[in-house]
C-alpha cells in the first residue's frame, strides 16, 4: 500500500509499493472525496451560522489560503521563508489602495493586488535565493521587515493606522452587477471559490514535473544540479508563485475586513503561517488547510474571555506554551498523527521481540 | 616506462578516436595549498580510463572541477570540442557530462522509477506545460525503465528507493546517471561499500556500458580498476605522477614507491 | 551639516554599532557553535533592560556594580535555559527551532508583562556619568554615551582575547568549523555549549543594560533588535566575530546617517544595505571562520 509518508522527514515502511503510477510516494487516504465534502460543508454553513461564525469560517478560509501559498515554498520546495506574510500585506495594501474612494472592478483590482505580491515576490526571491538554509530564513524576514518599514512609515500608506476600504470591489459587465463582493453571502463564496482554486492549482502543480521537480530540489538540490537543473529558476518560479498567491489572501482579506494595517506585514503574522504548517503537517496540502483551522480556532480560544476567564488577556503565555508543546511532541504535524503512532507502535513490537530474545 | 613526474597522461595507442573530455593543465587552491596541480588527462568514447591515488591525491576536487561543481584556479575543461570551463554544472550536465557520487545521492524518498525520470527531466520538451501531470510523462517513463533494465533494477522499479540494499542503491546512482543520456562519465567510487559479487556486477555493467561512453573512473579498489581500466592515471599530492596501461602501470617504480606496498603488485 | 553635528552623528553610529555588535556576537556565536537560530535572542536584551530598571534601586550609583550583577544575573539564566530548553533544539530542523524559539518570545513577553507591567520605564543614567563635553559652539556629546561605547568596545576585546587567546576559545573556534570534530575528540560538548549559551544570553543583556538609559525600557525592545541583528549578521557571516563587528558598525553608520538625510524612509536603510551585500558577496563580508 501507499505509505502516506509526510515529506521532511521520510517514514518509510519496509517494503513499499507506490502503485501503478511514477509517484513521488505520497498519497493522502481518501483521494478527491475528502477536500470535496469538506467544500460541501463549509459551503452549507452559512444556513446553520451565525454572522459571527461565518466571519470566523471566512478568516480561516482567507488564511488557508496563505498556509496553502507558504506549503508550496516550504513543504514542496523545502525553503523555509520567515518573511511570507509581506506579500499577503503588499495584496491587501494593493487593494485598498487601488480601488480609492470610489470602488473598483474586481476584473482589474484582482489582477493588480496579486500583480504587486508577485512583483515584490521577484526581487525577494531574486535576492534571497543567492543565500541558503539559515541565512536564507533571516534574509526572507528582513525583507519582510523592509516592506513593514515602508507601508509603517509613508504616509500614503496611512501609516501604523492603516487605511479603509471605502467601497468592495464589485464584477460588472456594462450597467449590470455581476457579483458584488460588498454582499456577504457573495462575499463567502467568493472566498470558497478562491480557497478551492488554490487548493486545485497547487495540487496541479505539484503533480506536474515542474512539482516534481521542486520535490527533487527539496530531498537532494545537488543530485538535481548533477542531472541537468538549473535549479535557482525553479525555486525562484515556486518563490514567486507563493507570493502571488498569497497577494489572493491579501485581497481578500483586505475586502473582508474593510482596511488594513501595518501588522498585517509583521514578523508575527510570517511567524503564525508558518505554525499554521507545521501544526497541520508539512508536506501535505490538506495539513496546510487543517493547520489553519487550529491554528485560528486555538488563538480565538486562547482570547476568548467567555471560555478562558482570566487566562485570556495572557494568551501570548498560552499560545506559546501550546507552540511549544505542539511541536515537540507532533513535529509531523496533525496529519502525522497515524504515521507517527504506527512509528511508535512499530518501534514498541521491535522492542518487544528483542527483550524476548 | 621511467619513472618521471610525467604531467602529462599518455594519449591511447588508437589515435583515431578523438578525447570527449580532456582537463588541460587543470589545477586548483585552497587558500595556497594546491589540491590539483597542473593535471592534464583526457578520457575518449570507448574507454575506462581509471584515475588512483592514496587519499588526498585530488581526486575528488579533478572529479568536482571536471563535473563543473568547483572552479579551476588554473586549466581548462574542454568537452566535445567546447571550451566548458565556465559551463555551470546543470549545464555541462544538460550537454552531456554525468556524474556519480562517492556518497550515495538518490531520492530516498521516491520510488526507483521515479528516481530515473526526474533525472530525465532536465533535457525534456515541454517541461513547463505545468497542467500535465508527471505520472503521464510517457517519453520520461519510457527512458527511465531502459536505463533500470540495462542497471539490473527493473524488478525494484515500485520500491521506495531507501530501501534498497547498499549495492542496488549504488547502482541507482549509475542508473540515474544514464537517464540524462550523458556520453561522458564521472564516476567517483562506485564500488564504495560493495561485496563481492555486487562489485561483479557493477564492473559488468561498466563494461557494457564504454563501447558509448567515455568513462573517468575514481576508485580504490586495485582489484576492480586492474580488471576494467583500459588507462590508469596515478595521481600524488595533486599531481600525476604517472598515466599508461594497466601493464606499464603496475610495474611503474614511481607508483610503486608512492604506495609504498600499496595498489601495485597486490 | 557642521562638523560638530557630524562629528556627533558619527559618534552615536559607533555607539550604536557597538551595542549592536554586542547583541550580534552572541546571537552569531550561538548560531556558529550551536547550529540553533534563535528568535529569542532580543528577548535576551530586553532582560538586561528590565534587570537594569529592577536592579536599579538596590545598586544607585554603583553602575559597574549593577551591571556585573546583571550580567553575572543573564548569564545563570542563560545556563538554566540552555539545559531545560535548548539544549533539545540542537537535533531539530530549522523550521522546528524557529517556531520554538518563536513560542519562547511569546512566553517571555507575557510573563515580562505578568512580572513588570507593559508600561514604558525610563532608566536613569549614574550621576557619575551625568552631563557630557562640548563639541562646537552648540553640542553637548552626553559622558553616558561615551561610557557605553567605551564599555563595548572593552567587552569586545574581552571577546576576542578570549576567543584567540584561551583554550576556551580555541574549542569555540573549533567548534565553530566542525562540531562533530570536537565531539569527537572528547570535549564535553554539552558544557561547551551550556557556557557559550550562557555567554550569548549574557552578552545581549549586557547590551540591554547599557542600553537602558538611553532608549528606555519598553515592550517588544526586543523584536526590533532581534532583526535588525539578523541583518548583522547576515552582512557580516554566520560565526564570524570580525564580520559581526564590521558589519554592526557598518549599520550603525547606515542607520544614523538614514535617519538624519532620509528621515521617512530611514527604516529601509539597512535592508538596502543588505540587499546590496547580497548582490555583492552572498555568503557575508567574512567568509567562514573568525
Amino acid at each position: 500500500m501507499a505509505s502516506d509518508a509526510v515529506a521532511g522527514t521520510a517514514v518509510v515502511d519496509s517494503v513499499a509499493d507506490v502503485g501503478a503510477l511514477p509517484d513521488i510516494a505520497r498519497r493522502e487516504p481518501g483521494g478527491w472525496l475528502v477536500p470535496a465534502a469538506a467544500a460541501l460543508v463549509v459551503a452549507a454553513l452559512p444556513f446553520f451560522v451565525s454572522p459571527y461564525g461565518q466571519d470566523l469560517v471566512l478568516r480561516i478560509a482567507v488564511y488557508a489560503i496563505f498556509a496553502l501559498s507558504l506549503e508550496l515554498l516550504v513543504g514542496a520546495t523545502g525553503l523555509v521563508s520567515l518573511g511570507h506574510a509581506a506579500f499577503l500585506g503588499i495584496g491587501a495594501y494593493a487593494t485598498v489602495l487601488g480601488s480609492g474612494s470610489d470602488g473598483a472592478s474586481l476584473a482589474w483590482l484582482l489582477p493588480l493586488a496579486v500583480a504587486a505580491a508577485a512583483a515584490y515576490a521577484v526581487v525577494v526571491g531574486a535576492l534571497s535565493l543567492r543565500t541558503r538554509g539559515v541565512y536564507f530564513i533571516m534574509v526572507t524576514l528582513a525583507f519582510a521587515q523592509m516592506a513593514y518599514f515602508v507601508v509603517h512609515d509613508t504616509k500614503a500608506a496611512g501609516g501604523s493606522d492603516g487605511i479603509f476600504l471605502y467601497a468592495k470591489p464589485t464584477l460588472a459587465i456594462g450597467s449590470t452587477t455581476l457579483v458584488d463582493l460588498g454582499n456577504r453571502a457573495a462575499l463567502y463564496y467568493a472566498v470558497l471559490v478562491a480557497l478551492a482554486f488554490t487548493y486545485a492549482f497547487i495540487a496541479m502543480l505539484l503533480a506536474s514535473r515542474f512539482g516534481h521537480a521542486l520535490a527533487g530540489i527539496r530531498v537532494n538540490e545537488q543530485r538535481m544540479r548533477a542531472a541537468g537543473f538549473a535549479t535557482t529558476p525553479y525555486k525562484l518560479a515556486a518563490f514567486v508563485v507563493a507570493g502571488a498567491l498569497a497577494g489572493l489572501a491579501g485581497f481578500l482579506l483586505a475586502v473582508k475586513d474593510g482596511a488594513v494595517n501595518p501588522e498585517l506585514l509583521s514578523w508575527h503574522e510570517s511567524g503564525a503561517v508558518l505554525l499554521m504548517l507545521i501544526f497541520g503537517g508539512i508536506g501535505s496540502l490538506r495539513g496546510a488547510v487543517l493547520g489553519a483551522v487550529t491554528f485560528t480556532l486555538l488563538k480565538e480560544l486562547f482570547q476568548s474571555e467567555a471560555l478562558l476567564g482570566p487566562l485570556a488577556p495572557h494568551w501570548q503565555l498560552t499560545l506559546g506554551l501550546t507552540i511549544i508543546a505542539f511541536v515537540a511532541a507532533l513535529p509531523r504535524g496533525l496529519i502525522g498523527i497515524g504515521a507517527q503512532l504506527r512509528a511508535l507502535a512499530r518501534e514498541r513490537a521491535a522492542r518487544a521481540a528483542r527483550n524476548a530474545a | 616506462m621511467s619513472a618521471v613526474l610525467a604531467e602529462v597522461a599518455a594519449p591511447r595507442a588508437d589515435s583515431a578516436a578523438r578525447p570527449l573530455l580532456e582537463a588541460i593543465r587543470l589545477g586548483r587552491r585552497f587558500r595556497g595549498l594546491a589540491a590539483v596541480d597542473g593535471v592534464t588527462l583526457d578520457v575518449c568514447i570507448g574507454e575506462i580510463h581509471a584515475v588512483i591515488g592514496t587519499n588526498g591525491a585530488g581526486k575528488s576536487t579533478l572529479v568536482n572541477m571536471l563535473s563543473g561543481e568547483l572552479a579551476p584556479s588554473a586549466g581548462s575543461v574542454r568537452f566535445a570540442g567546447d571550451d566548458v570551463t565556465r559551463w555551470s554544472q546543470p549545464r555541462r550536465a544538460r550537454a552531456g557530462i554525468g556524474r556519480s557520487y562517492q556518497r550515495t545521492t538518490i531520492f530516498g524518498e521516491f520510488s526507483v522509477l521515479e528516481n530515473c525520470r526526474l533525472a530525465t527531466q532536465a533535457n525534456a520538451p515541454h517541461a513547463w506545460r505545468v497542467w500535465q501531470p508527471a505520472a503521464r510523462d510517457a517519453r520520461g517513463v519510457e527512458i527511465a525503465q531502459r536505463v533500470l533494465a540495462a542497471a539490473g533494477l527493473d524488478g525494484d522499479a515500485r520500491r521506495v528507493a531507501a530501501t534498497l540494499s547498499h549495492g542496488a542503491k549504488r547502482q541507482l546512482e549509475i542508473a540515474m546517471c544514464l537517464a540524462t543520456s550523458p556520453r561522458a562519465l564521472l564516476l567517483d567510487e562506485p564500488l564504495a561499500g560493495m561485496g563481492a559479487e555486487e562489485t561483479g556486477r557493477m564492473l559488468d555493467l561498466l563494461v557494457a556500458l564504454k563501447d558509448d561512453h567515455a568513462i573517468l573512473l575514481i576508485e580504490h579498489d586495485m582489484d576492480a580498476v586492474f580488471k576494467v581500466a583500459d588507462r590508469i592515471t596515478v595521481m600524488v599530492n595533486g599531481q600525476v605522477i604517472a598515466s599508461d596501461t594497466p601493464e606499464r602501470i603496475r610495474t611503474d617504480r614511481a607508483v610503486q614507491v608512492a604506495y609504498l606496498g600499496e595498489g601495485a603488485g597486490r | 551639516m557642521d562638523l560638530a553635528t557630524f562629528l556627533v552623528q558619527c559618534l552615536n553610529a559607533v555607539q550604536y554599532g557597538l551595542l549592536l555588535f554586542l547583541v550580534a556576537s552572541g546571537l552569531t556565536l550561538i548560531f556558529g557553535i550551536m547550529g540553533v537560530i534563535n528568535l529569542a535572542h532580543g528577548s535576551f536584551y530586553m532582560l538586561g533592560a528590565y534587570l537594569a530598571f529592577a536592579l536599579a534601586p538596590w545598586f544607585g550609583d554603583w553602575f559597574v556594580t549593577r551591571l556585573v550583577a546583571g550580567v553575572a544575573l543573564a548569564a545563570i539564566f542563560g545556563y538554566l535555559l540552555e539545559w531545560a530548553f535548548f539544549s533539545f533544539l540542537y537535533e531539530r530542523d530549522h523550521l522546528q527551532q524557529v517556531l520554538l524559539t518563536y513560542a519562547l518570545i511569546l512566553v517571555f513577553e507575557e510573563l515580562r508583562s505578568i512580572l513588570v507591567g507593559n508600561d514604558v520605564h525610563g532608566v536613569p543614567a549614574p550621576s557619575w556619568l551625568g552631563g557630557g563635553f562640548r563639541l562646537g559652539s552648540l553640542m553637548e556629546y552626553p559622558w553616558y554615551r561615551v561610557f557605553a561605547s567605551a564599555a563595548c568596545l572593552v567587552v569586545a576585546l574581552a571577546l576576542y582575547a578570549v576567543v584567540q587567546k584561551t583554550r576556551l576559545g580555541m574549542m569555540i573556534r573549533a567548534g565553530a568549523s566542525n562540531r562533530d570534530m570536537v565531539r569527537g575528540l572528547g570535549v564535553d560538548i554539552r558544557r561547551l555549549y551550556r557556557i557559550v549559551f550562557a555567554g550569548g544570553v549574557a552578552l545581549a543583556a549586557l547590551a540591554g543594560m547599557i542600553a537602558a538609559p538611553l532608549s528606555s525600557v519598553y515592550p517588544n525592545m526586543g523584536a526590533s533588535v532581534l532583526i535588525i541583528c539578523f541583518v548583522v549578521v547576515v552582512i557580516g557571516g554566520i560565526g564570524s566575530i570580525t564580520g559581526a563587528l564590521i558589519a554592526s558598525l557598518l549599520v550603525g553608520f547606515v542607520d544614523t546617517f538614514g535617519k538624519v538625510f532620509f528621515a521617512e524612509w530611514s527604516g529601509v536603510g539597512i535592508y538596502l544595505l543588505m540587499a546590496i551585500v547580497l548582490i555583492w558577496r552572498p555568503e557575508g563580508l567574512m567568509k567562514r571562520g573568525f
